[in-house]
């Protein structure tokens, strides 16, 4: 195990002490998760989206470090208003760089929050008769490391498990 | 990246108390230890200890004086079993790898427990990569050492056991005195090593009525300064040096003495045992008053480690469930509360404390676990501030978390 320091920028800092939109939505349309308590990284998405496909408002809740907190807090910042197939094109990238920059070791917060958003967008559009042509089927990079992270920890869980035997 | 730093300790302006309860990884250093290490880098015994001119045979008395005041606290008479290092990390180090090569025609298995600190562990591991056969055993859910499981691992071929006295970071004093006499038992020539940083100074630990072989002390996990510790040598055990060059006064470590970090470490060492009785018993209300305290007052708590007496005096280490660690240290921080978390974050997985693990806690129960020790020198109103602050600041965390990850 090593520890490294952890620089955050003001931004994150004060997303942490003050998130924007925290909370559960009682009349989400959609509501989506990525990670994993046992990650120590855990994020929901709740959505309330339009006819029109537009997201009215977004909240979040979030299990995890300052990192993760301030990326969830901003992705609903970022998406309100927006239609799905924009908010379908925000990146991990975009994400660190709206928070102003994130050590490196937490560059996987970013990616978790947008693994959750396109897995969000994703539910919302497997209840519907035709998927819009914008939504590909491969999965994308972000909701990819999600599923990855989750795998991962449930694994080395399962064989610190076993190791105790 | 230095900016962003600023800006954080920017954002701890106008505290009204702070109080440090990370011990575990570094220490403050009281005034008066200070005071007495300052004469030593410029006025006297600056020299080397063992060149011929004065401020080289005032360096040499110094250490020696220093060196016999440490020994007289650990149960020793003889100033040279105190091998200085520049820390416990070294000390452990030269403990294993020293050991290893001393002992390695005789045999090639070496035990330790899950829960040792990583400067046993991991040197565990480097020297089952080169040959050695490591057994680590077992403890059970309060972190006490499987007894049977060591009988069962030491024979003829084992070279060294090493044990730690007191646990680094769930607080579990462990029956070292039956450990020993269990592996002696089985190998009068088996080195037993034991960790006693968390032991010296804060529970009753004498290296002569134990009959242990070699242990490791630190200076700051007693308020002395960082950069020193020694290694505890009983006279007669072989153990070669891992460092090369030049040797002065100790023959285990090459280079020059830090003598003023030497007195430091004899000053912080007389200090804590100057009514060591009275120091003990205060550190042992504090913990309590700040374990109790925080379980009157936060629900789904779980305490890390035993309770009561069989727990090192100054150690309280807790589990908050729903409650990541890393984002509570922060928040408590910013609120003049330092305390350190028992997971790290490393890439993509929140590592959880190997001690943890060992002791069966959860993952997610590992990762809300905060660490904190007492001294001798906190108050009452230091621990009452700690346990206005705290429920707070775990209410605000697991507002965030809400619903995530329930169930």
């Amino acid at each position: 195990m090593s520890r490294m320091p952890l620089p955050y920028n003001p931004k994150v800092l004060d997303l942490f002490r003050n998130p924007k939109n925290l909370g559960k939505m009682e009349d989400a349309t959609v509501v989506a998760v990525a990670g994993n308590p046992l990650c120590g990284d855990m994020i929901t998405f709740y959505l309330k989206i339009s006819d029109q496909d537009v997201i009215e408002k977004a909240t979040f809740e979030s299990y995890g470090c300052a990192a993760n907190i301030a990326t969830s807090s901003i992705v609903t910042e970022m998406i309100k208003g927006l239609r799905l197939e924009d908010a379908w094109k925000v990146s991990w990238k975009s994400v660190t760089e709206a928070v102003g920059g994130l050590p490196s070791v937490k560059f996987h917060c970013g990616i978790l929050a947008v693994g959750a958003l396109k897995r969000a967008i994703r539910k919302y559009y497997k209840d519907k008769a035709a998927p819009p042509k914008w939504l590909q089927d491969e999965i994308s990079f972000e909701e990819k490391q999600a599923l990855e992270e989750e795998e991962l920890a449930k694994l080395v869980s399962k064989r610190m498990k076993m190791e105790e035997k | 990246m230095i900016d962003n730093v600023r800006e954080l300790l920017r954002a701890h302006e106008g505290l009204k108390h702070e109080v440090y309860l990370d011990n575990e990884n570094s220490s403050f250093v009281p005034q008066e230890i200070v005071d007495a290490m300052l004469p030593y880098y410029s006025k006297s015994a600056y020299g080397n200890p063992t060149l011929t001119h004065k401020p080289g045979w005032e360096a040499f008395e110094t250490i020696m004086e220093s060196a016999q005041k440490i020994a007289a606290c650990m149960g020793s008479n003889v100033p040279e079993d105190v091998n200085f290092t520049p820390g416990d990390t070294e000390a452990n180090n030269l403990a294993l790898i020293g050991t290893a090569s001393a002992m390695k025609t005789r045999g090639k298995k070496i035990a330790i427990s899950e829960i040792e600190p990583l400067s046993v562990l991991h040197v565990a591991d480097m020297l089952q990569k080169q040959g050695f056969i490591i057994a680590k055993i077992p403890v059970n859910s309060e972190g006490f050492i499987d007894l049977e499981k060591l009988e069962n691992a030491v024979d003829k071929e084992t070279i060294l056991v090493s044990l730690s006295t007191v646990n680094q970071e769930i607080g579990t004093i462990e029956p070292i005195k039956q450990a020993l006499e269990t592996v002696k038992d089985k190998n009068p020539h088996t080195v037993f090593h034991t960790d006693a940083t968390d032991a010296y100074g804060k529970i009753p630990f004498n290296v002569q009525e134990m009959g242990v072989d070699l242990a490791t002390i630190s200076s700051y996990k007693i308020q002395g300064p960082r950069g020193i510790g020694a290694l505890y040598v009983k006279e007669g055990v072989n153990v070669e040096r891992i460092l090369e060059g030049q040797i002065g006064t100790q023959r285990l470590w090459p280079g020059v003495e830090n003598t003023p970090a030497i007195v430091g470490f004899a000053k912080a060492s007389e200090s804590v045992f100057e009514g060591f009785g009275d120091n003990v018993q205060r550190m042992q209300q504090l913990r309590d008053m700040l374990i109790e305290g925080i379980t009157e007052r936060i629900p789904d708590i779980k305490l890390n480690g035993p309770k009561g007496d069989k727990r090192g005096s100054d150690n309280a280490n807790i589990s908050f469930l729903r409650c990541e660690g890393e984002a509570l240290t922060i928040e408590l921080s910013l609120k003049g509360v330092y305390v350190s978390s028992g997971s790290a974050c490393t890439r993509r997985l929140l590592q959880p404390s190997h001690v943890l693990v060992a002791i069966g806690r959860k993952f997610d129960e590992a990762h809300g676990s905060i660490l904190m020790k007492v001294t001798r020198y906190h108050t009452e109103e230091d621990i009452n501030y700690v346990l206005e602050v705290f429920p707070k600041a775990v209410d605000r965390i697991r507002g965030i978390v809400g619903s995530t990850g329930v169930g």
